[in-house]
C-alpha cells in the first residue's frame, strides 16, 4: 500500500487502469440493464416493479461499500499519515453520498407501489438516512477549514465516528420488525434468489462497483492535480 | 478541572441558563401552534420534550472548547501530563452537570405545560437521565471537530444532529411506552447500551480531534 503512497507511482498505475475500467462498467453496465429490463422475469408478485431492485439494491450495498472504503482510508492517513489516502477519502465521500440518494429513491419509488408509502421511518430506512447525512457531513466538514490538512484530519475522525452505523443498517432488518425484507443474497444458507433475477443483479452490482472505481480514479486525479496547483501558487505567492 | 470548568459556568451564569429556558420556551410555543388541546397535546409531548431537549444542548455545546480554544487554555491542556482523554471527560461531565441536569429538572415543567400522562413522569425522567449524558459525550466530538471551521455552528449541528438521532429514538420509544402503559424498560436498556457505548468512544475521538485542532 505504501508503494502507492507517491502519487506520481500512483498516477502511473491508475492512469492504467481507468480505461479498462471504465470499458467494463460500459459493458457490465449495458448487459446489466438488458437482462434486468428485457431478459429477467417479472416476479410472481410484484410484477414487473421487480426491475427497480437491479438499481436499488446494488446502490445500497456501493452506499455501505463506499463509507466502507472512505472509512479505511481515513484510518490509514490518520495512523501512517498516508497522503494519498485523504484524497481517496475525500474523492470518496461525494459518490457514496451519490449511491446512497440513489438507493433512498428508488426504494421511495419502489415503497410507493408495495407499501402504499413514499417513506416509512423503519430501522432499516432512518438508518440509511443517517448514512446519507454522515456523508453530508463529512463533505461539509472536510470543505469547512482554511488549511486542507486540518479539514482532512477533522473529517477523518468523523468518518471513523460513523463507523458505528454501519452494522445497524446491515443488521437492522433482523433486530427490529421492520417493513423492509430481510437480506436475500448474503446469506449463510445461500441466496434465496432464483439465478435468473440473481445474475442481473451481480452484473448491476459488478457494472456500480467499477462506475465507482473509474470515477474515484477520476476525482483523485482532479484531486491531485488540485494540490499541485495549490503548491505552485504558494511558491509564487512566496515569490 | 471539573470544578474550574463549573466555576467558570457559574461565574458566567447566564449562559448554562439560557439552555432551559429555551427549552421551555420552545416548549411552550407547541401548544400555541398545535393547538391547546389536551389529547393531542399528550400525544406529542415526549417527542417534543426530547428534540427540544436535543436542540437545547445543541446550542449550549460551542461553550464546551470554544473558549479554552481561543484564549490558549486548549493549547496548555494538550500539553498538560495529564491525558487529554480524562480532561475531555472532565469537561463533559461539567457541560452536563451544567446542561443536562438542568433539563432534567426542568422537564417536569414542561411536561404539565405539555399535558404528559402522569404515567410517564418517570419514564421521562429516567430516560433523560440516561439519555442527556450521551448527548453531551456526541456532541463532545462535533465541538472538537469543528473547531476553527467557517461557519462552525451550522457545521456542528450537521455533524451532531445524525448521532443524536438513536438517543432521540430510543427516549420517545420509552415515554410513548410508559404512557401506553407498555414496558419502558427495553427502550431504557438500550439508552443505557447508547451511554455505556459512549463513554469510553467518546471521549477518545474527541481527544484526538482536540489535538489536531491545535496542531
Amino acid at each position: 500500500m505504501h508503494r502507492f503512497a507517491n502519487p506520481s507511482r500512483f498516477l502511473r498505475a491508475a492512469n492504467a487502469v481507468l480505461p479498462w475500467c471504465a470499458g467494463l462498467t460500459v459493458l457490465l453496465l449495458a448487459a446489466g440493464l438488458y437482462f434486468a429490463l428485457l431478459g429477467s422475469p417479472p416476479d410472481y408478485q410484484q410484477g414487473e416493479t421487480v426491475r427497480i431492485m437491479y438499481i436499488h439494491v446494488p446502490s445500497a450495498w456501493m452506499a455501505l461499500f463506499v463509507y466502507g472504503c472512505m472509512a479505511a482510508a481515513s484510518a490509514s492517513a490518520l495512523i501512517w499519515r498516508h497522503p494519498l489516502a485523504d484524497l481517496i477519502a475525500k474523492s470518496a465521500a461525494p459518490i457514496g453520498a451519490g449511491f446512497t440518494l440513489i438507493c433512498l429513491l428508488t426504494g421511495s419509488l419502489w415503497g410507493k407501489p408495495m407499501w402504499g408509502a413514499w417513506w416509512v421511518w423503519d430501522a432499516r430506512l432512518t438508518s440509511v438516512l443517517v448514512l446519507f447525512f454522515l456523508y453530508l457531513g463529512y463533505i461539509a466538514l472536510v470543505n469547512a477549514f482554511d488549511d486542507p490538512v486540518r479539514g482532512y484530519r477533522a473529517a477523518g475522525i468523523l468518518a471513523l465516528v460513523g463507523v458505528v452505523n454501519l452494522p445497524i443498517i446491515k443488521f437492522s432488518v433482523d433486530w427490529w420488525n421492520t417493513l423492509h425484507q430481510p437480506a436475500s443474497v448474503m446469506r449463510l444458507d445461500g441466496p434465496a434468489i432464483h439465478p435468473a433475477m440473481l445474475w442481473p443483479l451481480l452484473l448491476m452490482a459488478g457494472g456500480f462497483m467499477l462506475f465507482f472505481v473509474t470515477v474515484l480514479i477520476l476525482r483523485v486525479r482532479g484531486e491531485i492535480a488540485a494540490a499541485k496547483v495549490r503548491n505552485l501558487q504558494l511558491s509564487l505567492a512566496r515569490g | 478541572m471539573l470544578l474550574r470548568d463549573l466555576r467558570l459556568a457559574f461565574r458566567q451564569g447566564m449562559d448554562a441558563f439560557m439552555a432551559v429556558t429555551f427549552f421551555v420556551i420552545a416548549g411552550a410555543l407547541f401548544p400555541l401552534g398545535v393547538g391547546p388541546e389536551p389529547g393531542a397535546l399528550a400525544r406529542i409531548a415526549g417527542g417534543v420534550i426530547w428534540v427540544n431537549a436535543l436542540l437545547a444542548v445543541l446550542l449550549s455545546l460551542d461553550r464546551l472548547f470554544q473558549q479554552d480554544f481561543e484564549d490558549g487554555a486548549l493549547d496548555l491542556l494538550v500539553l498538560s501530563p495529564v491525558p487529554l482523554e480524562i480532561a475531555v471527560i472532565a469537561k463533559t461531565a461539567a457541560h452536563w452537570l451544567t446542561t443536562g441536569l438542568p433539563l432534567i429538572a426542568a422537564s417536569p415543567l414542561l411536561a404539565v405545560l405539555l399535558n404528559l400522562p402522569a404515567s410517564g413522569y418517570p419514564v421521562l425522567l429516567a430516560a433523560m437521565a440516561l439519555g442527556t449524558p450521551s448527548l453531551s459525550l456526541i456532541g463532545a466530538i462535533g465541538a472538537a471537530l469543528s473547531l476553527g471551521a467557517r461557519r462552525g455552528g451550522v457545521l456542528m449541528s450537521l455533524l451532531v444532529l445524525p448521532l443524536y438521532i438513536p438517543v432521540l429514538i430510543f427516549g420517545v420509544a420509552a415515554v410513548d411506552a410508559a404512557t401506553m402503559g407498555l414496558s419502558a424498560r427495553p427502550h431504557l436498556m438500550f439508552l443505557g447500551a447508547i451511554l455505556a457505548t459512549a463513554l469510553p468512544l467518546a471521549p477518545l475521538a474527541a481527544a484526538a480531534a482536540l489535538r489536531q485542532a491545535v496542531e
